[in-house]
C-alpha cells in the first residue's frame, strides 16, 4: 500500500509540474515523474499478502520502454525547437498568418 | 493459413520499414500497395463479422494474461474499415502532394505506416494494458508526423501535442493500474462481469482517470487547445490523417470502455456532463471556425466542433432504454465514419488550394471555382456531410442521434444538434461564398496533377454515399 500511495503522490506532483513548469526540460522530467508514479501504483498494488505477482512487473517493463521512447522523442523535439528559436520554452502565440 | 487480424498489424509495420530503407519515391509505391492489401483484409474481417462470427487471435500462440489476444467485433471491424478506407485515397493523394511540395516527405511513409499499424492494433486489442501501449504508439507516430516539416511552428505544435497526449495516456495508465490492483486482471472480457454497481472508490477513480485522459487525447472541449495548431499547421496529408483517424482512435477506446466496462459504475450526472462538454465543443468549435482567416485553421476548428457530436453518445446511451442506447451507438459510429471521410476530403482539398494558389486565406479564395472546380465541389460535398443534409452519412448519423435523444426523453440534445447543424452551415457557406466570387484574388494558379484532386473528391463522394449504404455498415456494427 505504501508503494501505491507514494505512486499517487508522484503522479499528482508530476502532472502539476507538467502544467506549471514552462521550461521544456522540466516538463519532460515531470512526465517521467508521473509515469514512474503510475508504474509504482501498478507494482505496489500487484503484491497481495506478500506474494509478488509477475504480470504487473512485465507490464511495467513494457511501460518503461514506451516512456523511454516518448522521452527520447520529446528531447529531440525540444532540441530542434532550441535550434530554431533559441529558447527552451514554447514560443509565444503569435498572430496567425 | 493467413490470419487477417495479425496481418493488419504486420503489413503496415513491414511496409513502413521497407519505405524507410528505400526512400520516399519507391517507398511510396510499396506503401500504396500495402494499404490496398490492408483494405482487402479489413473488408474480409467486416464480412466475417457481419456473418455473425467475431474473430480472435492469440499472438504467437501465447494466451492471456502474458500473451496478447487480438479480437475483432462489430465496432472494431467498422473502425478498421474506416482507417484503411481513408488511408488508401490519402496515400495516392500524399504521393502527388509530396512530389510537388517535398518539405516533410522524408519520414512521411515510415511514420504513416507505424501510425496505421498502431491504430489497427488498438482497434484489435482486447485488454486494457495492451490498449495503453497501442494508444502511446498512435500518439508518438502522430507527433512525429506533425513535426515532419520541422519549422519552428510545427515543432512547437508537435511538442504541445506530445505533452497533451502523454498526460492523457498517463492518466489512462494510472486507471489501468488501479483496475488491476482492484480486480487482478486487465482483460476486458474478464473485467466486465467484475465491475458492478457497488464498486470500490478505486474503480470510480480509475474510471474518471481513464475517461478524462481519453477526452484529453480526443480533444473534447475544453481539452481541445492542442488540436488546431497541430492539425492546422501540419502538411495537408498529415492533417487529413490526424483529423480523420487519430482522434477517432481514442474516441473508439472511450466508447469501448464505457460500453464494456464502466457503464454500471458511471453516475448519470457524469454522462450528462460529458454531453454538455460535447455541446460546448459544438458551439465553441463552430464559432471559432467562423472567425478563422485561414482555411486549414477553419477546418481544424470544425473538427473540434464535430468531436462534440461524438460525445453526445454518452448521455443517450447511459442508463436509457436499450433501443435508445442502440441508436445512440449507431449514430456515434456513423458520425465517426462520415466525419472521417469528409474531413479527410476537406483537408485534401485545402492542400490542393494551397499548392495551387500558394496561400489558404479564406478571404482570398475568389476565382478558384473556375480554376479548381473539382476541388470546390469536394469542399461543398464534404460540407454537406458535416452539416448533416440528406442523403449524406452525416445526415444518418444525426438522425440516429436525434432518434436516440427523443426515445430516451432527452429533447435538449436535439436543440444542440440542430443548432450545431446551422452553425456548421455558416462556416461551410463562408468558404463557398468566397470561393464563388468571380474576381481572381490570387496572383498565380498553378496547374496540378490529377492524382491530387481526385482522391480528395473520392473521399467526399464516399462520405455522401455512405449514407445510402448505411444499413450495411450498421449490420456490421450490430453483429456480436
Amino acid at each position: 500500500m505504501l508503494f501505491a500511495l507514494t505512486g499517487i503522490v508522484l503522479f499528482a506532483g508530476g502532472i502539476a509540474g507538467m502544467i506549471l513548469q514552462s521550461h521544456l526540460l522540466r516538463k519532460i522530467m515531470a512526465f517521467n515523474i508521473f509515469g514512474s508514479g503510475a508504474f509504482l501504483v501498478l507494482v505496489g498494488l500487484g503484491q497481495r499478502d506478500g506474494q509478488i505477482d509477475p504480470v504487473p512487473q512485465a507490464m511495467v517493463l513494457t511501460g518503461i520502454v514506451v516512456s523511454v521512447a516518448a522521452t527520447a522523442l520529446a528531447l529531440a523535439l525540444a532540441r530542434r525547437l532550441l535550434n530554431l528559436t533559441g529558447e527552451m520554452r514554447f514560443p509565444r502565440e503569435g498572430p496567425d498568418d | 493459413m493467413i490470419d487477417p487480424l495479425a496481418w493488419l498489424i504486420l503489413l503496415p509495420l513491414t511496409w513502413a520499414a521497407i519505405a524507410f530503407l528505400l526512400g520516399p519515391t519507391r517507398g511510396g509505391r510499396i506503401a500504396q500497395a500495402g494499404i490496398a492489401l490492408q483494405l482487402v483484409l479489413a473488408l474480409w474481417i467486416a464480412t466475417e463479422v457481419a456473418g455473425g462470427s467475431s474473430r480472435q487471435h492469440a499472438a504467437g500462440g501465447w494466451r492471456a494474461p502474458l500473451g496478447i489476444e487480438l479480437l475483432a467485433d462489430g465496432l472494431s471491424a467498422i473502425m478498421l474499415l474506416l482507417a484503411q478506407a481513408v488511408a488508401l485515397p490519402l496515400a495516392l493523394y500524399a504521393r502527388a502532394y509530396f512530389t510537388d511540395h517535398p518539405a516533410g516527405i522524408r519520414h512521411f511513409w515510415p511514420l504513416a505506416g507505424f501510425l496505421l499499424a498502431a491504430m489497427n492494433a488498438l482497434f484489435l486489442s482486447a485488454d486494457v494494458f495492451n490498449l495503453y501501449v497501442t494508444l502511446e504508439l498512435v500518439g508518438l507516430a502522430a507527433v512525429g508526423l506533425v513535426a515532419s516539416d520541422s519549422t519552428a511552428k510545427s515543432v512547437a505544435a508537435a511538442l504541445r501535442y506530445l505533452f497533451a497526449t502523454l498526460v492523457g495516456s498517463g492518466a489512462y495508465l494510472l486507471g489501468v493500474a488501479l483496475l488491476y490492483g482492484t480486480y487482478g486482471t486487465v482483460s476486458l472480457s474478464e473485467l466486465a462481469p467484475l465491475v458492478e454497481d457497488a464498486a470500490p472508490y478505486a474503480t470510480l477513480l480509475a474510471a474518471g482517470l481513464m475517461v478524462a485522459g481519453l477526452m484529453l487525447k480526443t480533444a473534447l472541449f475544453p481539452f481541445h487547445f492542442w488540436l488546431p495548431p497541430a492539425h492546422g499547421g501540419a502538411p495537408s496529408p498529415v492533417s487529413a490523417l490526424l483529423s480523420a483517424l487519430v482522434i477517432k482512435a481514442s474516441f473508439y477506446l472511450v466508447v469501448r470502455l464505457w460500453l464494456g466496462l464502466l457503464m454500471p459504475v458511471a453516475p448519470p450526472a457524469a454522462a450528462q456532463l460529458v454531453g454538455m462538454l460535447g455541446t460546448a465543443a459544438i458551439v465553441w468549435g463552430s464559432v471559432m471556425a467562423l472567425r478563422q482567416p485561414r482555411l486549414k485553421m477553419l477546418i481544424a476548428y470544425s473538427t473540434v466542433a464535430q468531436i462534440g457530436y461524438l460525445f453526445l453518445f454518452f448521455p443517450l446511451a447511459t442508463h436509457t432504454a436499450p433501443d435508445a442506447a442502440q441508436s445512440a451507438l449507431q449514430g456515434a459510429a456513423m458520425q465517426a465514419v462520415s466525419h472521417g471521410l469528409a474531413k479527410a476530403a476537406m483537408f485534401g482539398a485545402a492542400g490542393v488550394v494551397i499548392l495551387s494558389t500558394g496561400h489558404d486565406q479564406v478571404a482570398r479564395l475568389g476565382g478558384i471555382t473556375s480554376r479548381l472546380p473539382l476541388t470546390v465541389f469536394t469542399l461543398a460535398l464534404s460540407g454537406v456531410t458535416l452539416m448533416g443534409l440528406p442523403p449524406s452519412g452525416g445526415f444518418i448519423a444525426k438522425w440516429l442521434l436525434i432518434d436516440g435523444a427523443i426515445s430516451s426523453g432527452q429533447w435538449w440534445w436535439v436543440i444542440a444538434m440542430i443548432a450545431g447543424g446551422l452553425l456548421t452551415a455558416a462556416y461551410v457557406f463562408k468558404i463557398l461564398r468566397h470561393a464563388f466570387l468571380e474576381k481572381e484574388q490570387s496572383a498565380t494558379f498553378r496547374r496540378l496533377p490529377r492524382m491530387l484532386e481526385w482522391p480528395a473528391f473520392a473521399l467526399a463522394l464516399a462520405s455522401l454515399a455512405i449514407g445510402l449504404r448505411a444499413s450495411d455498415l450498421l449490420r456490421v456494427l450490430g453483429a456480436p
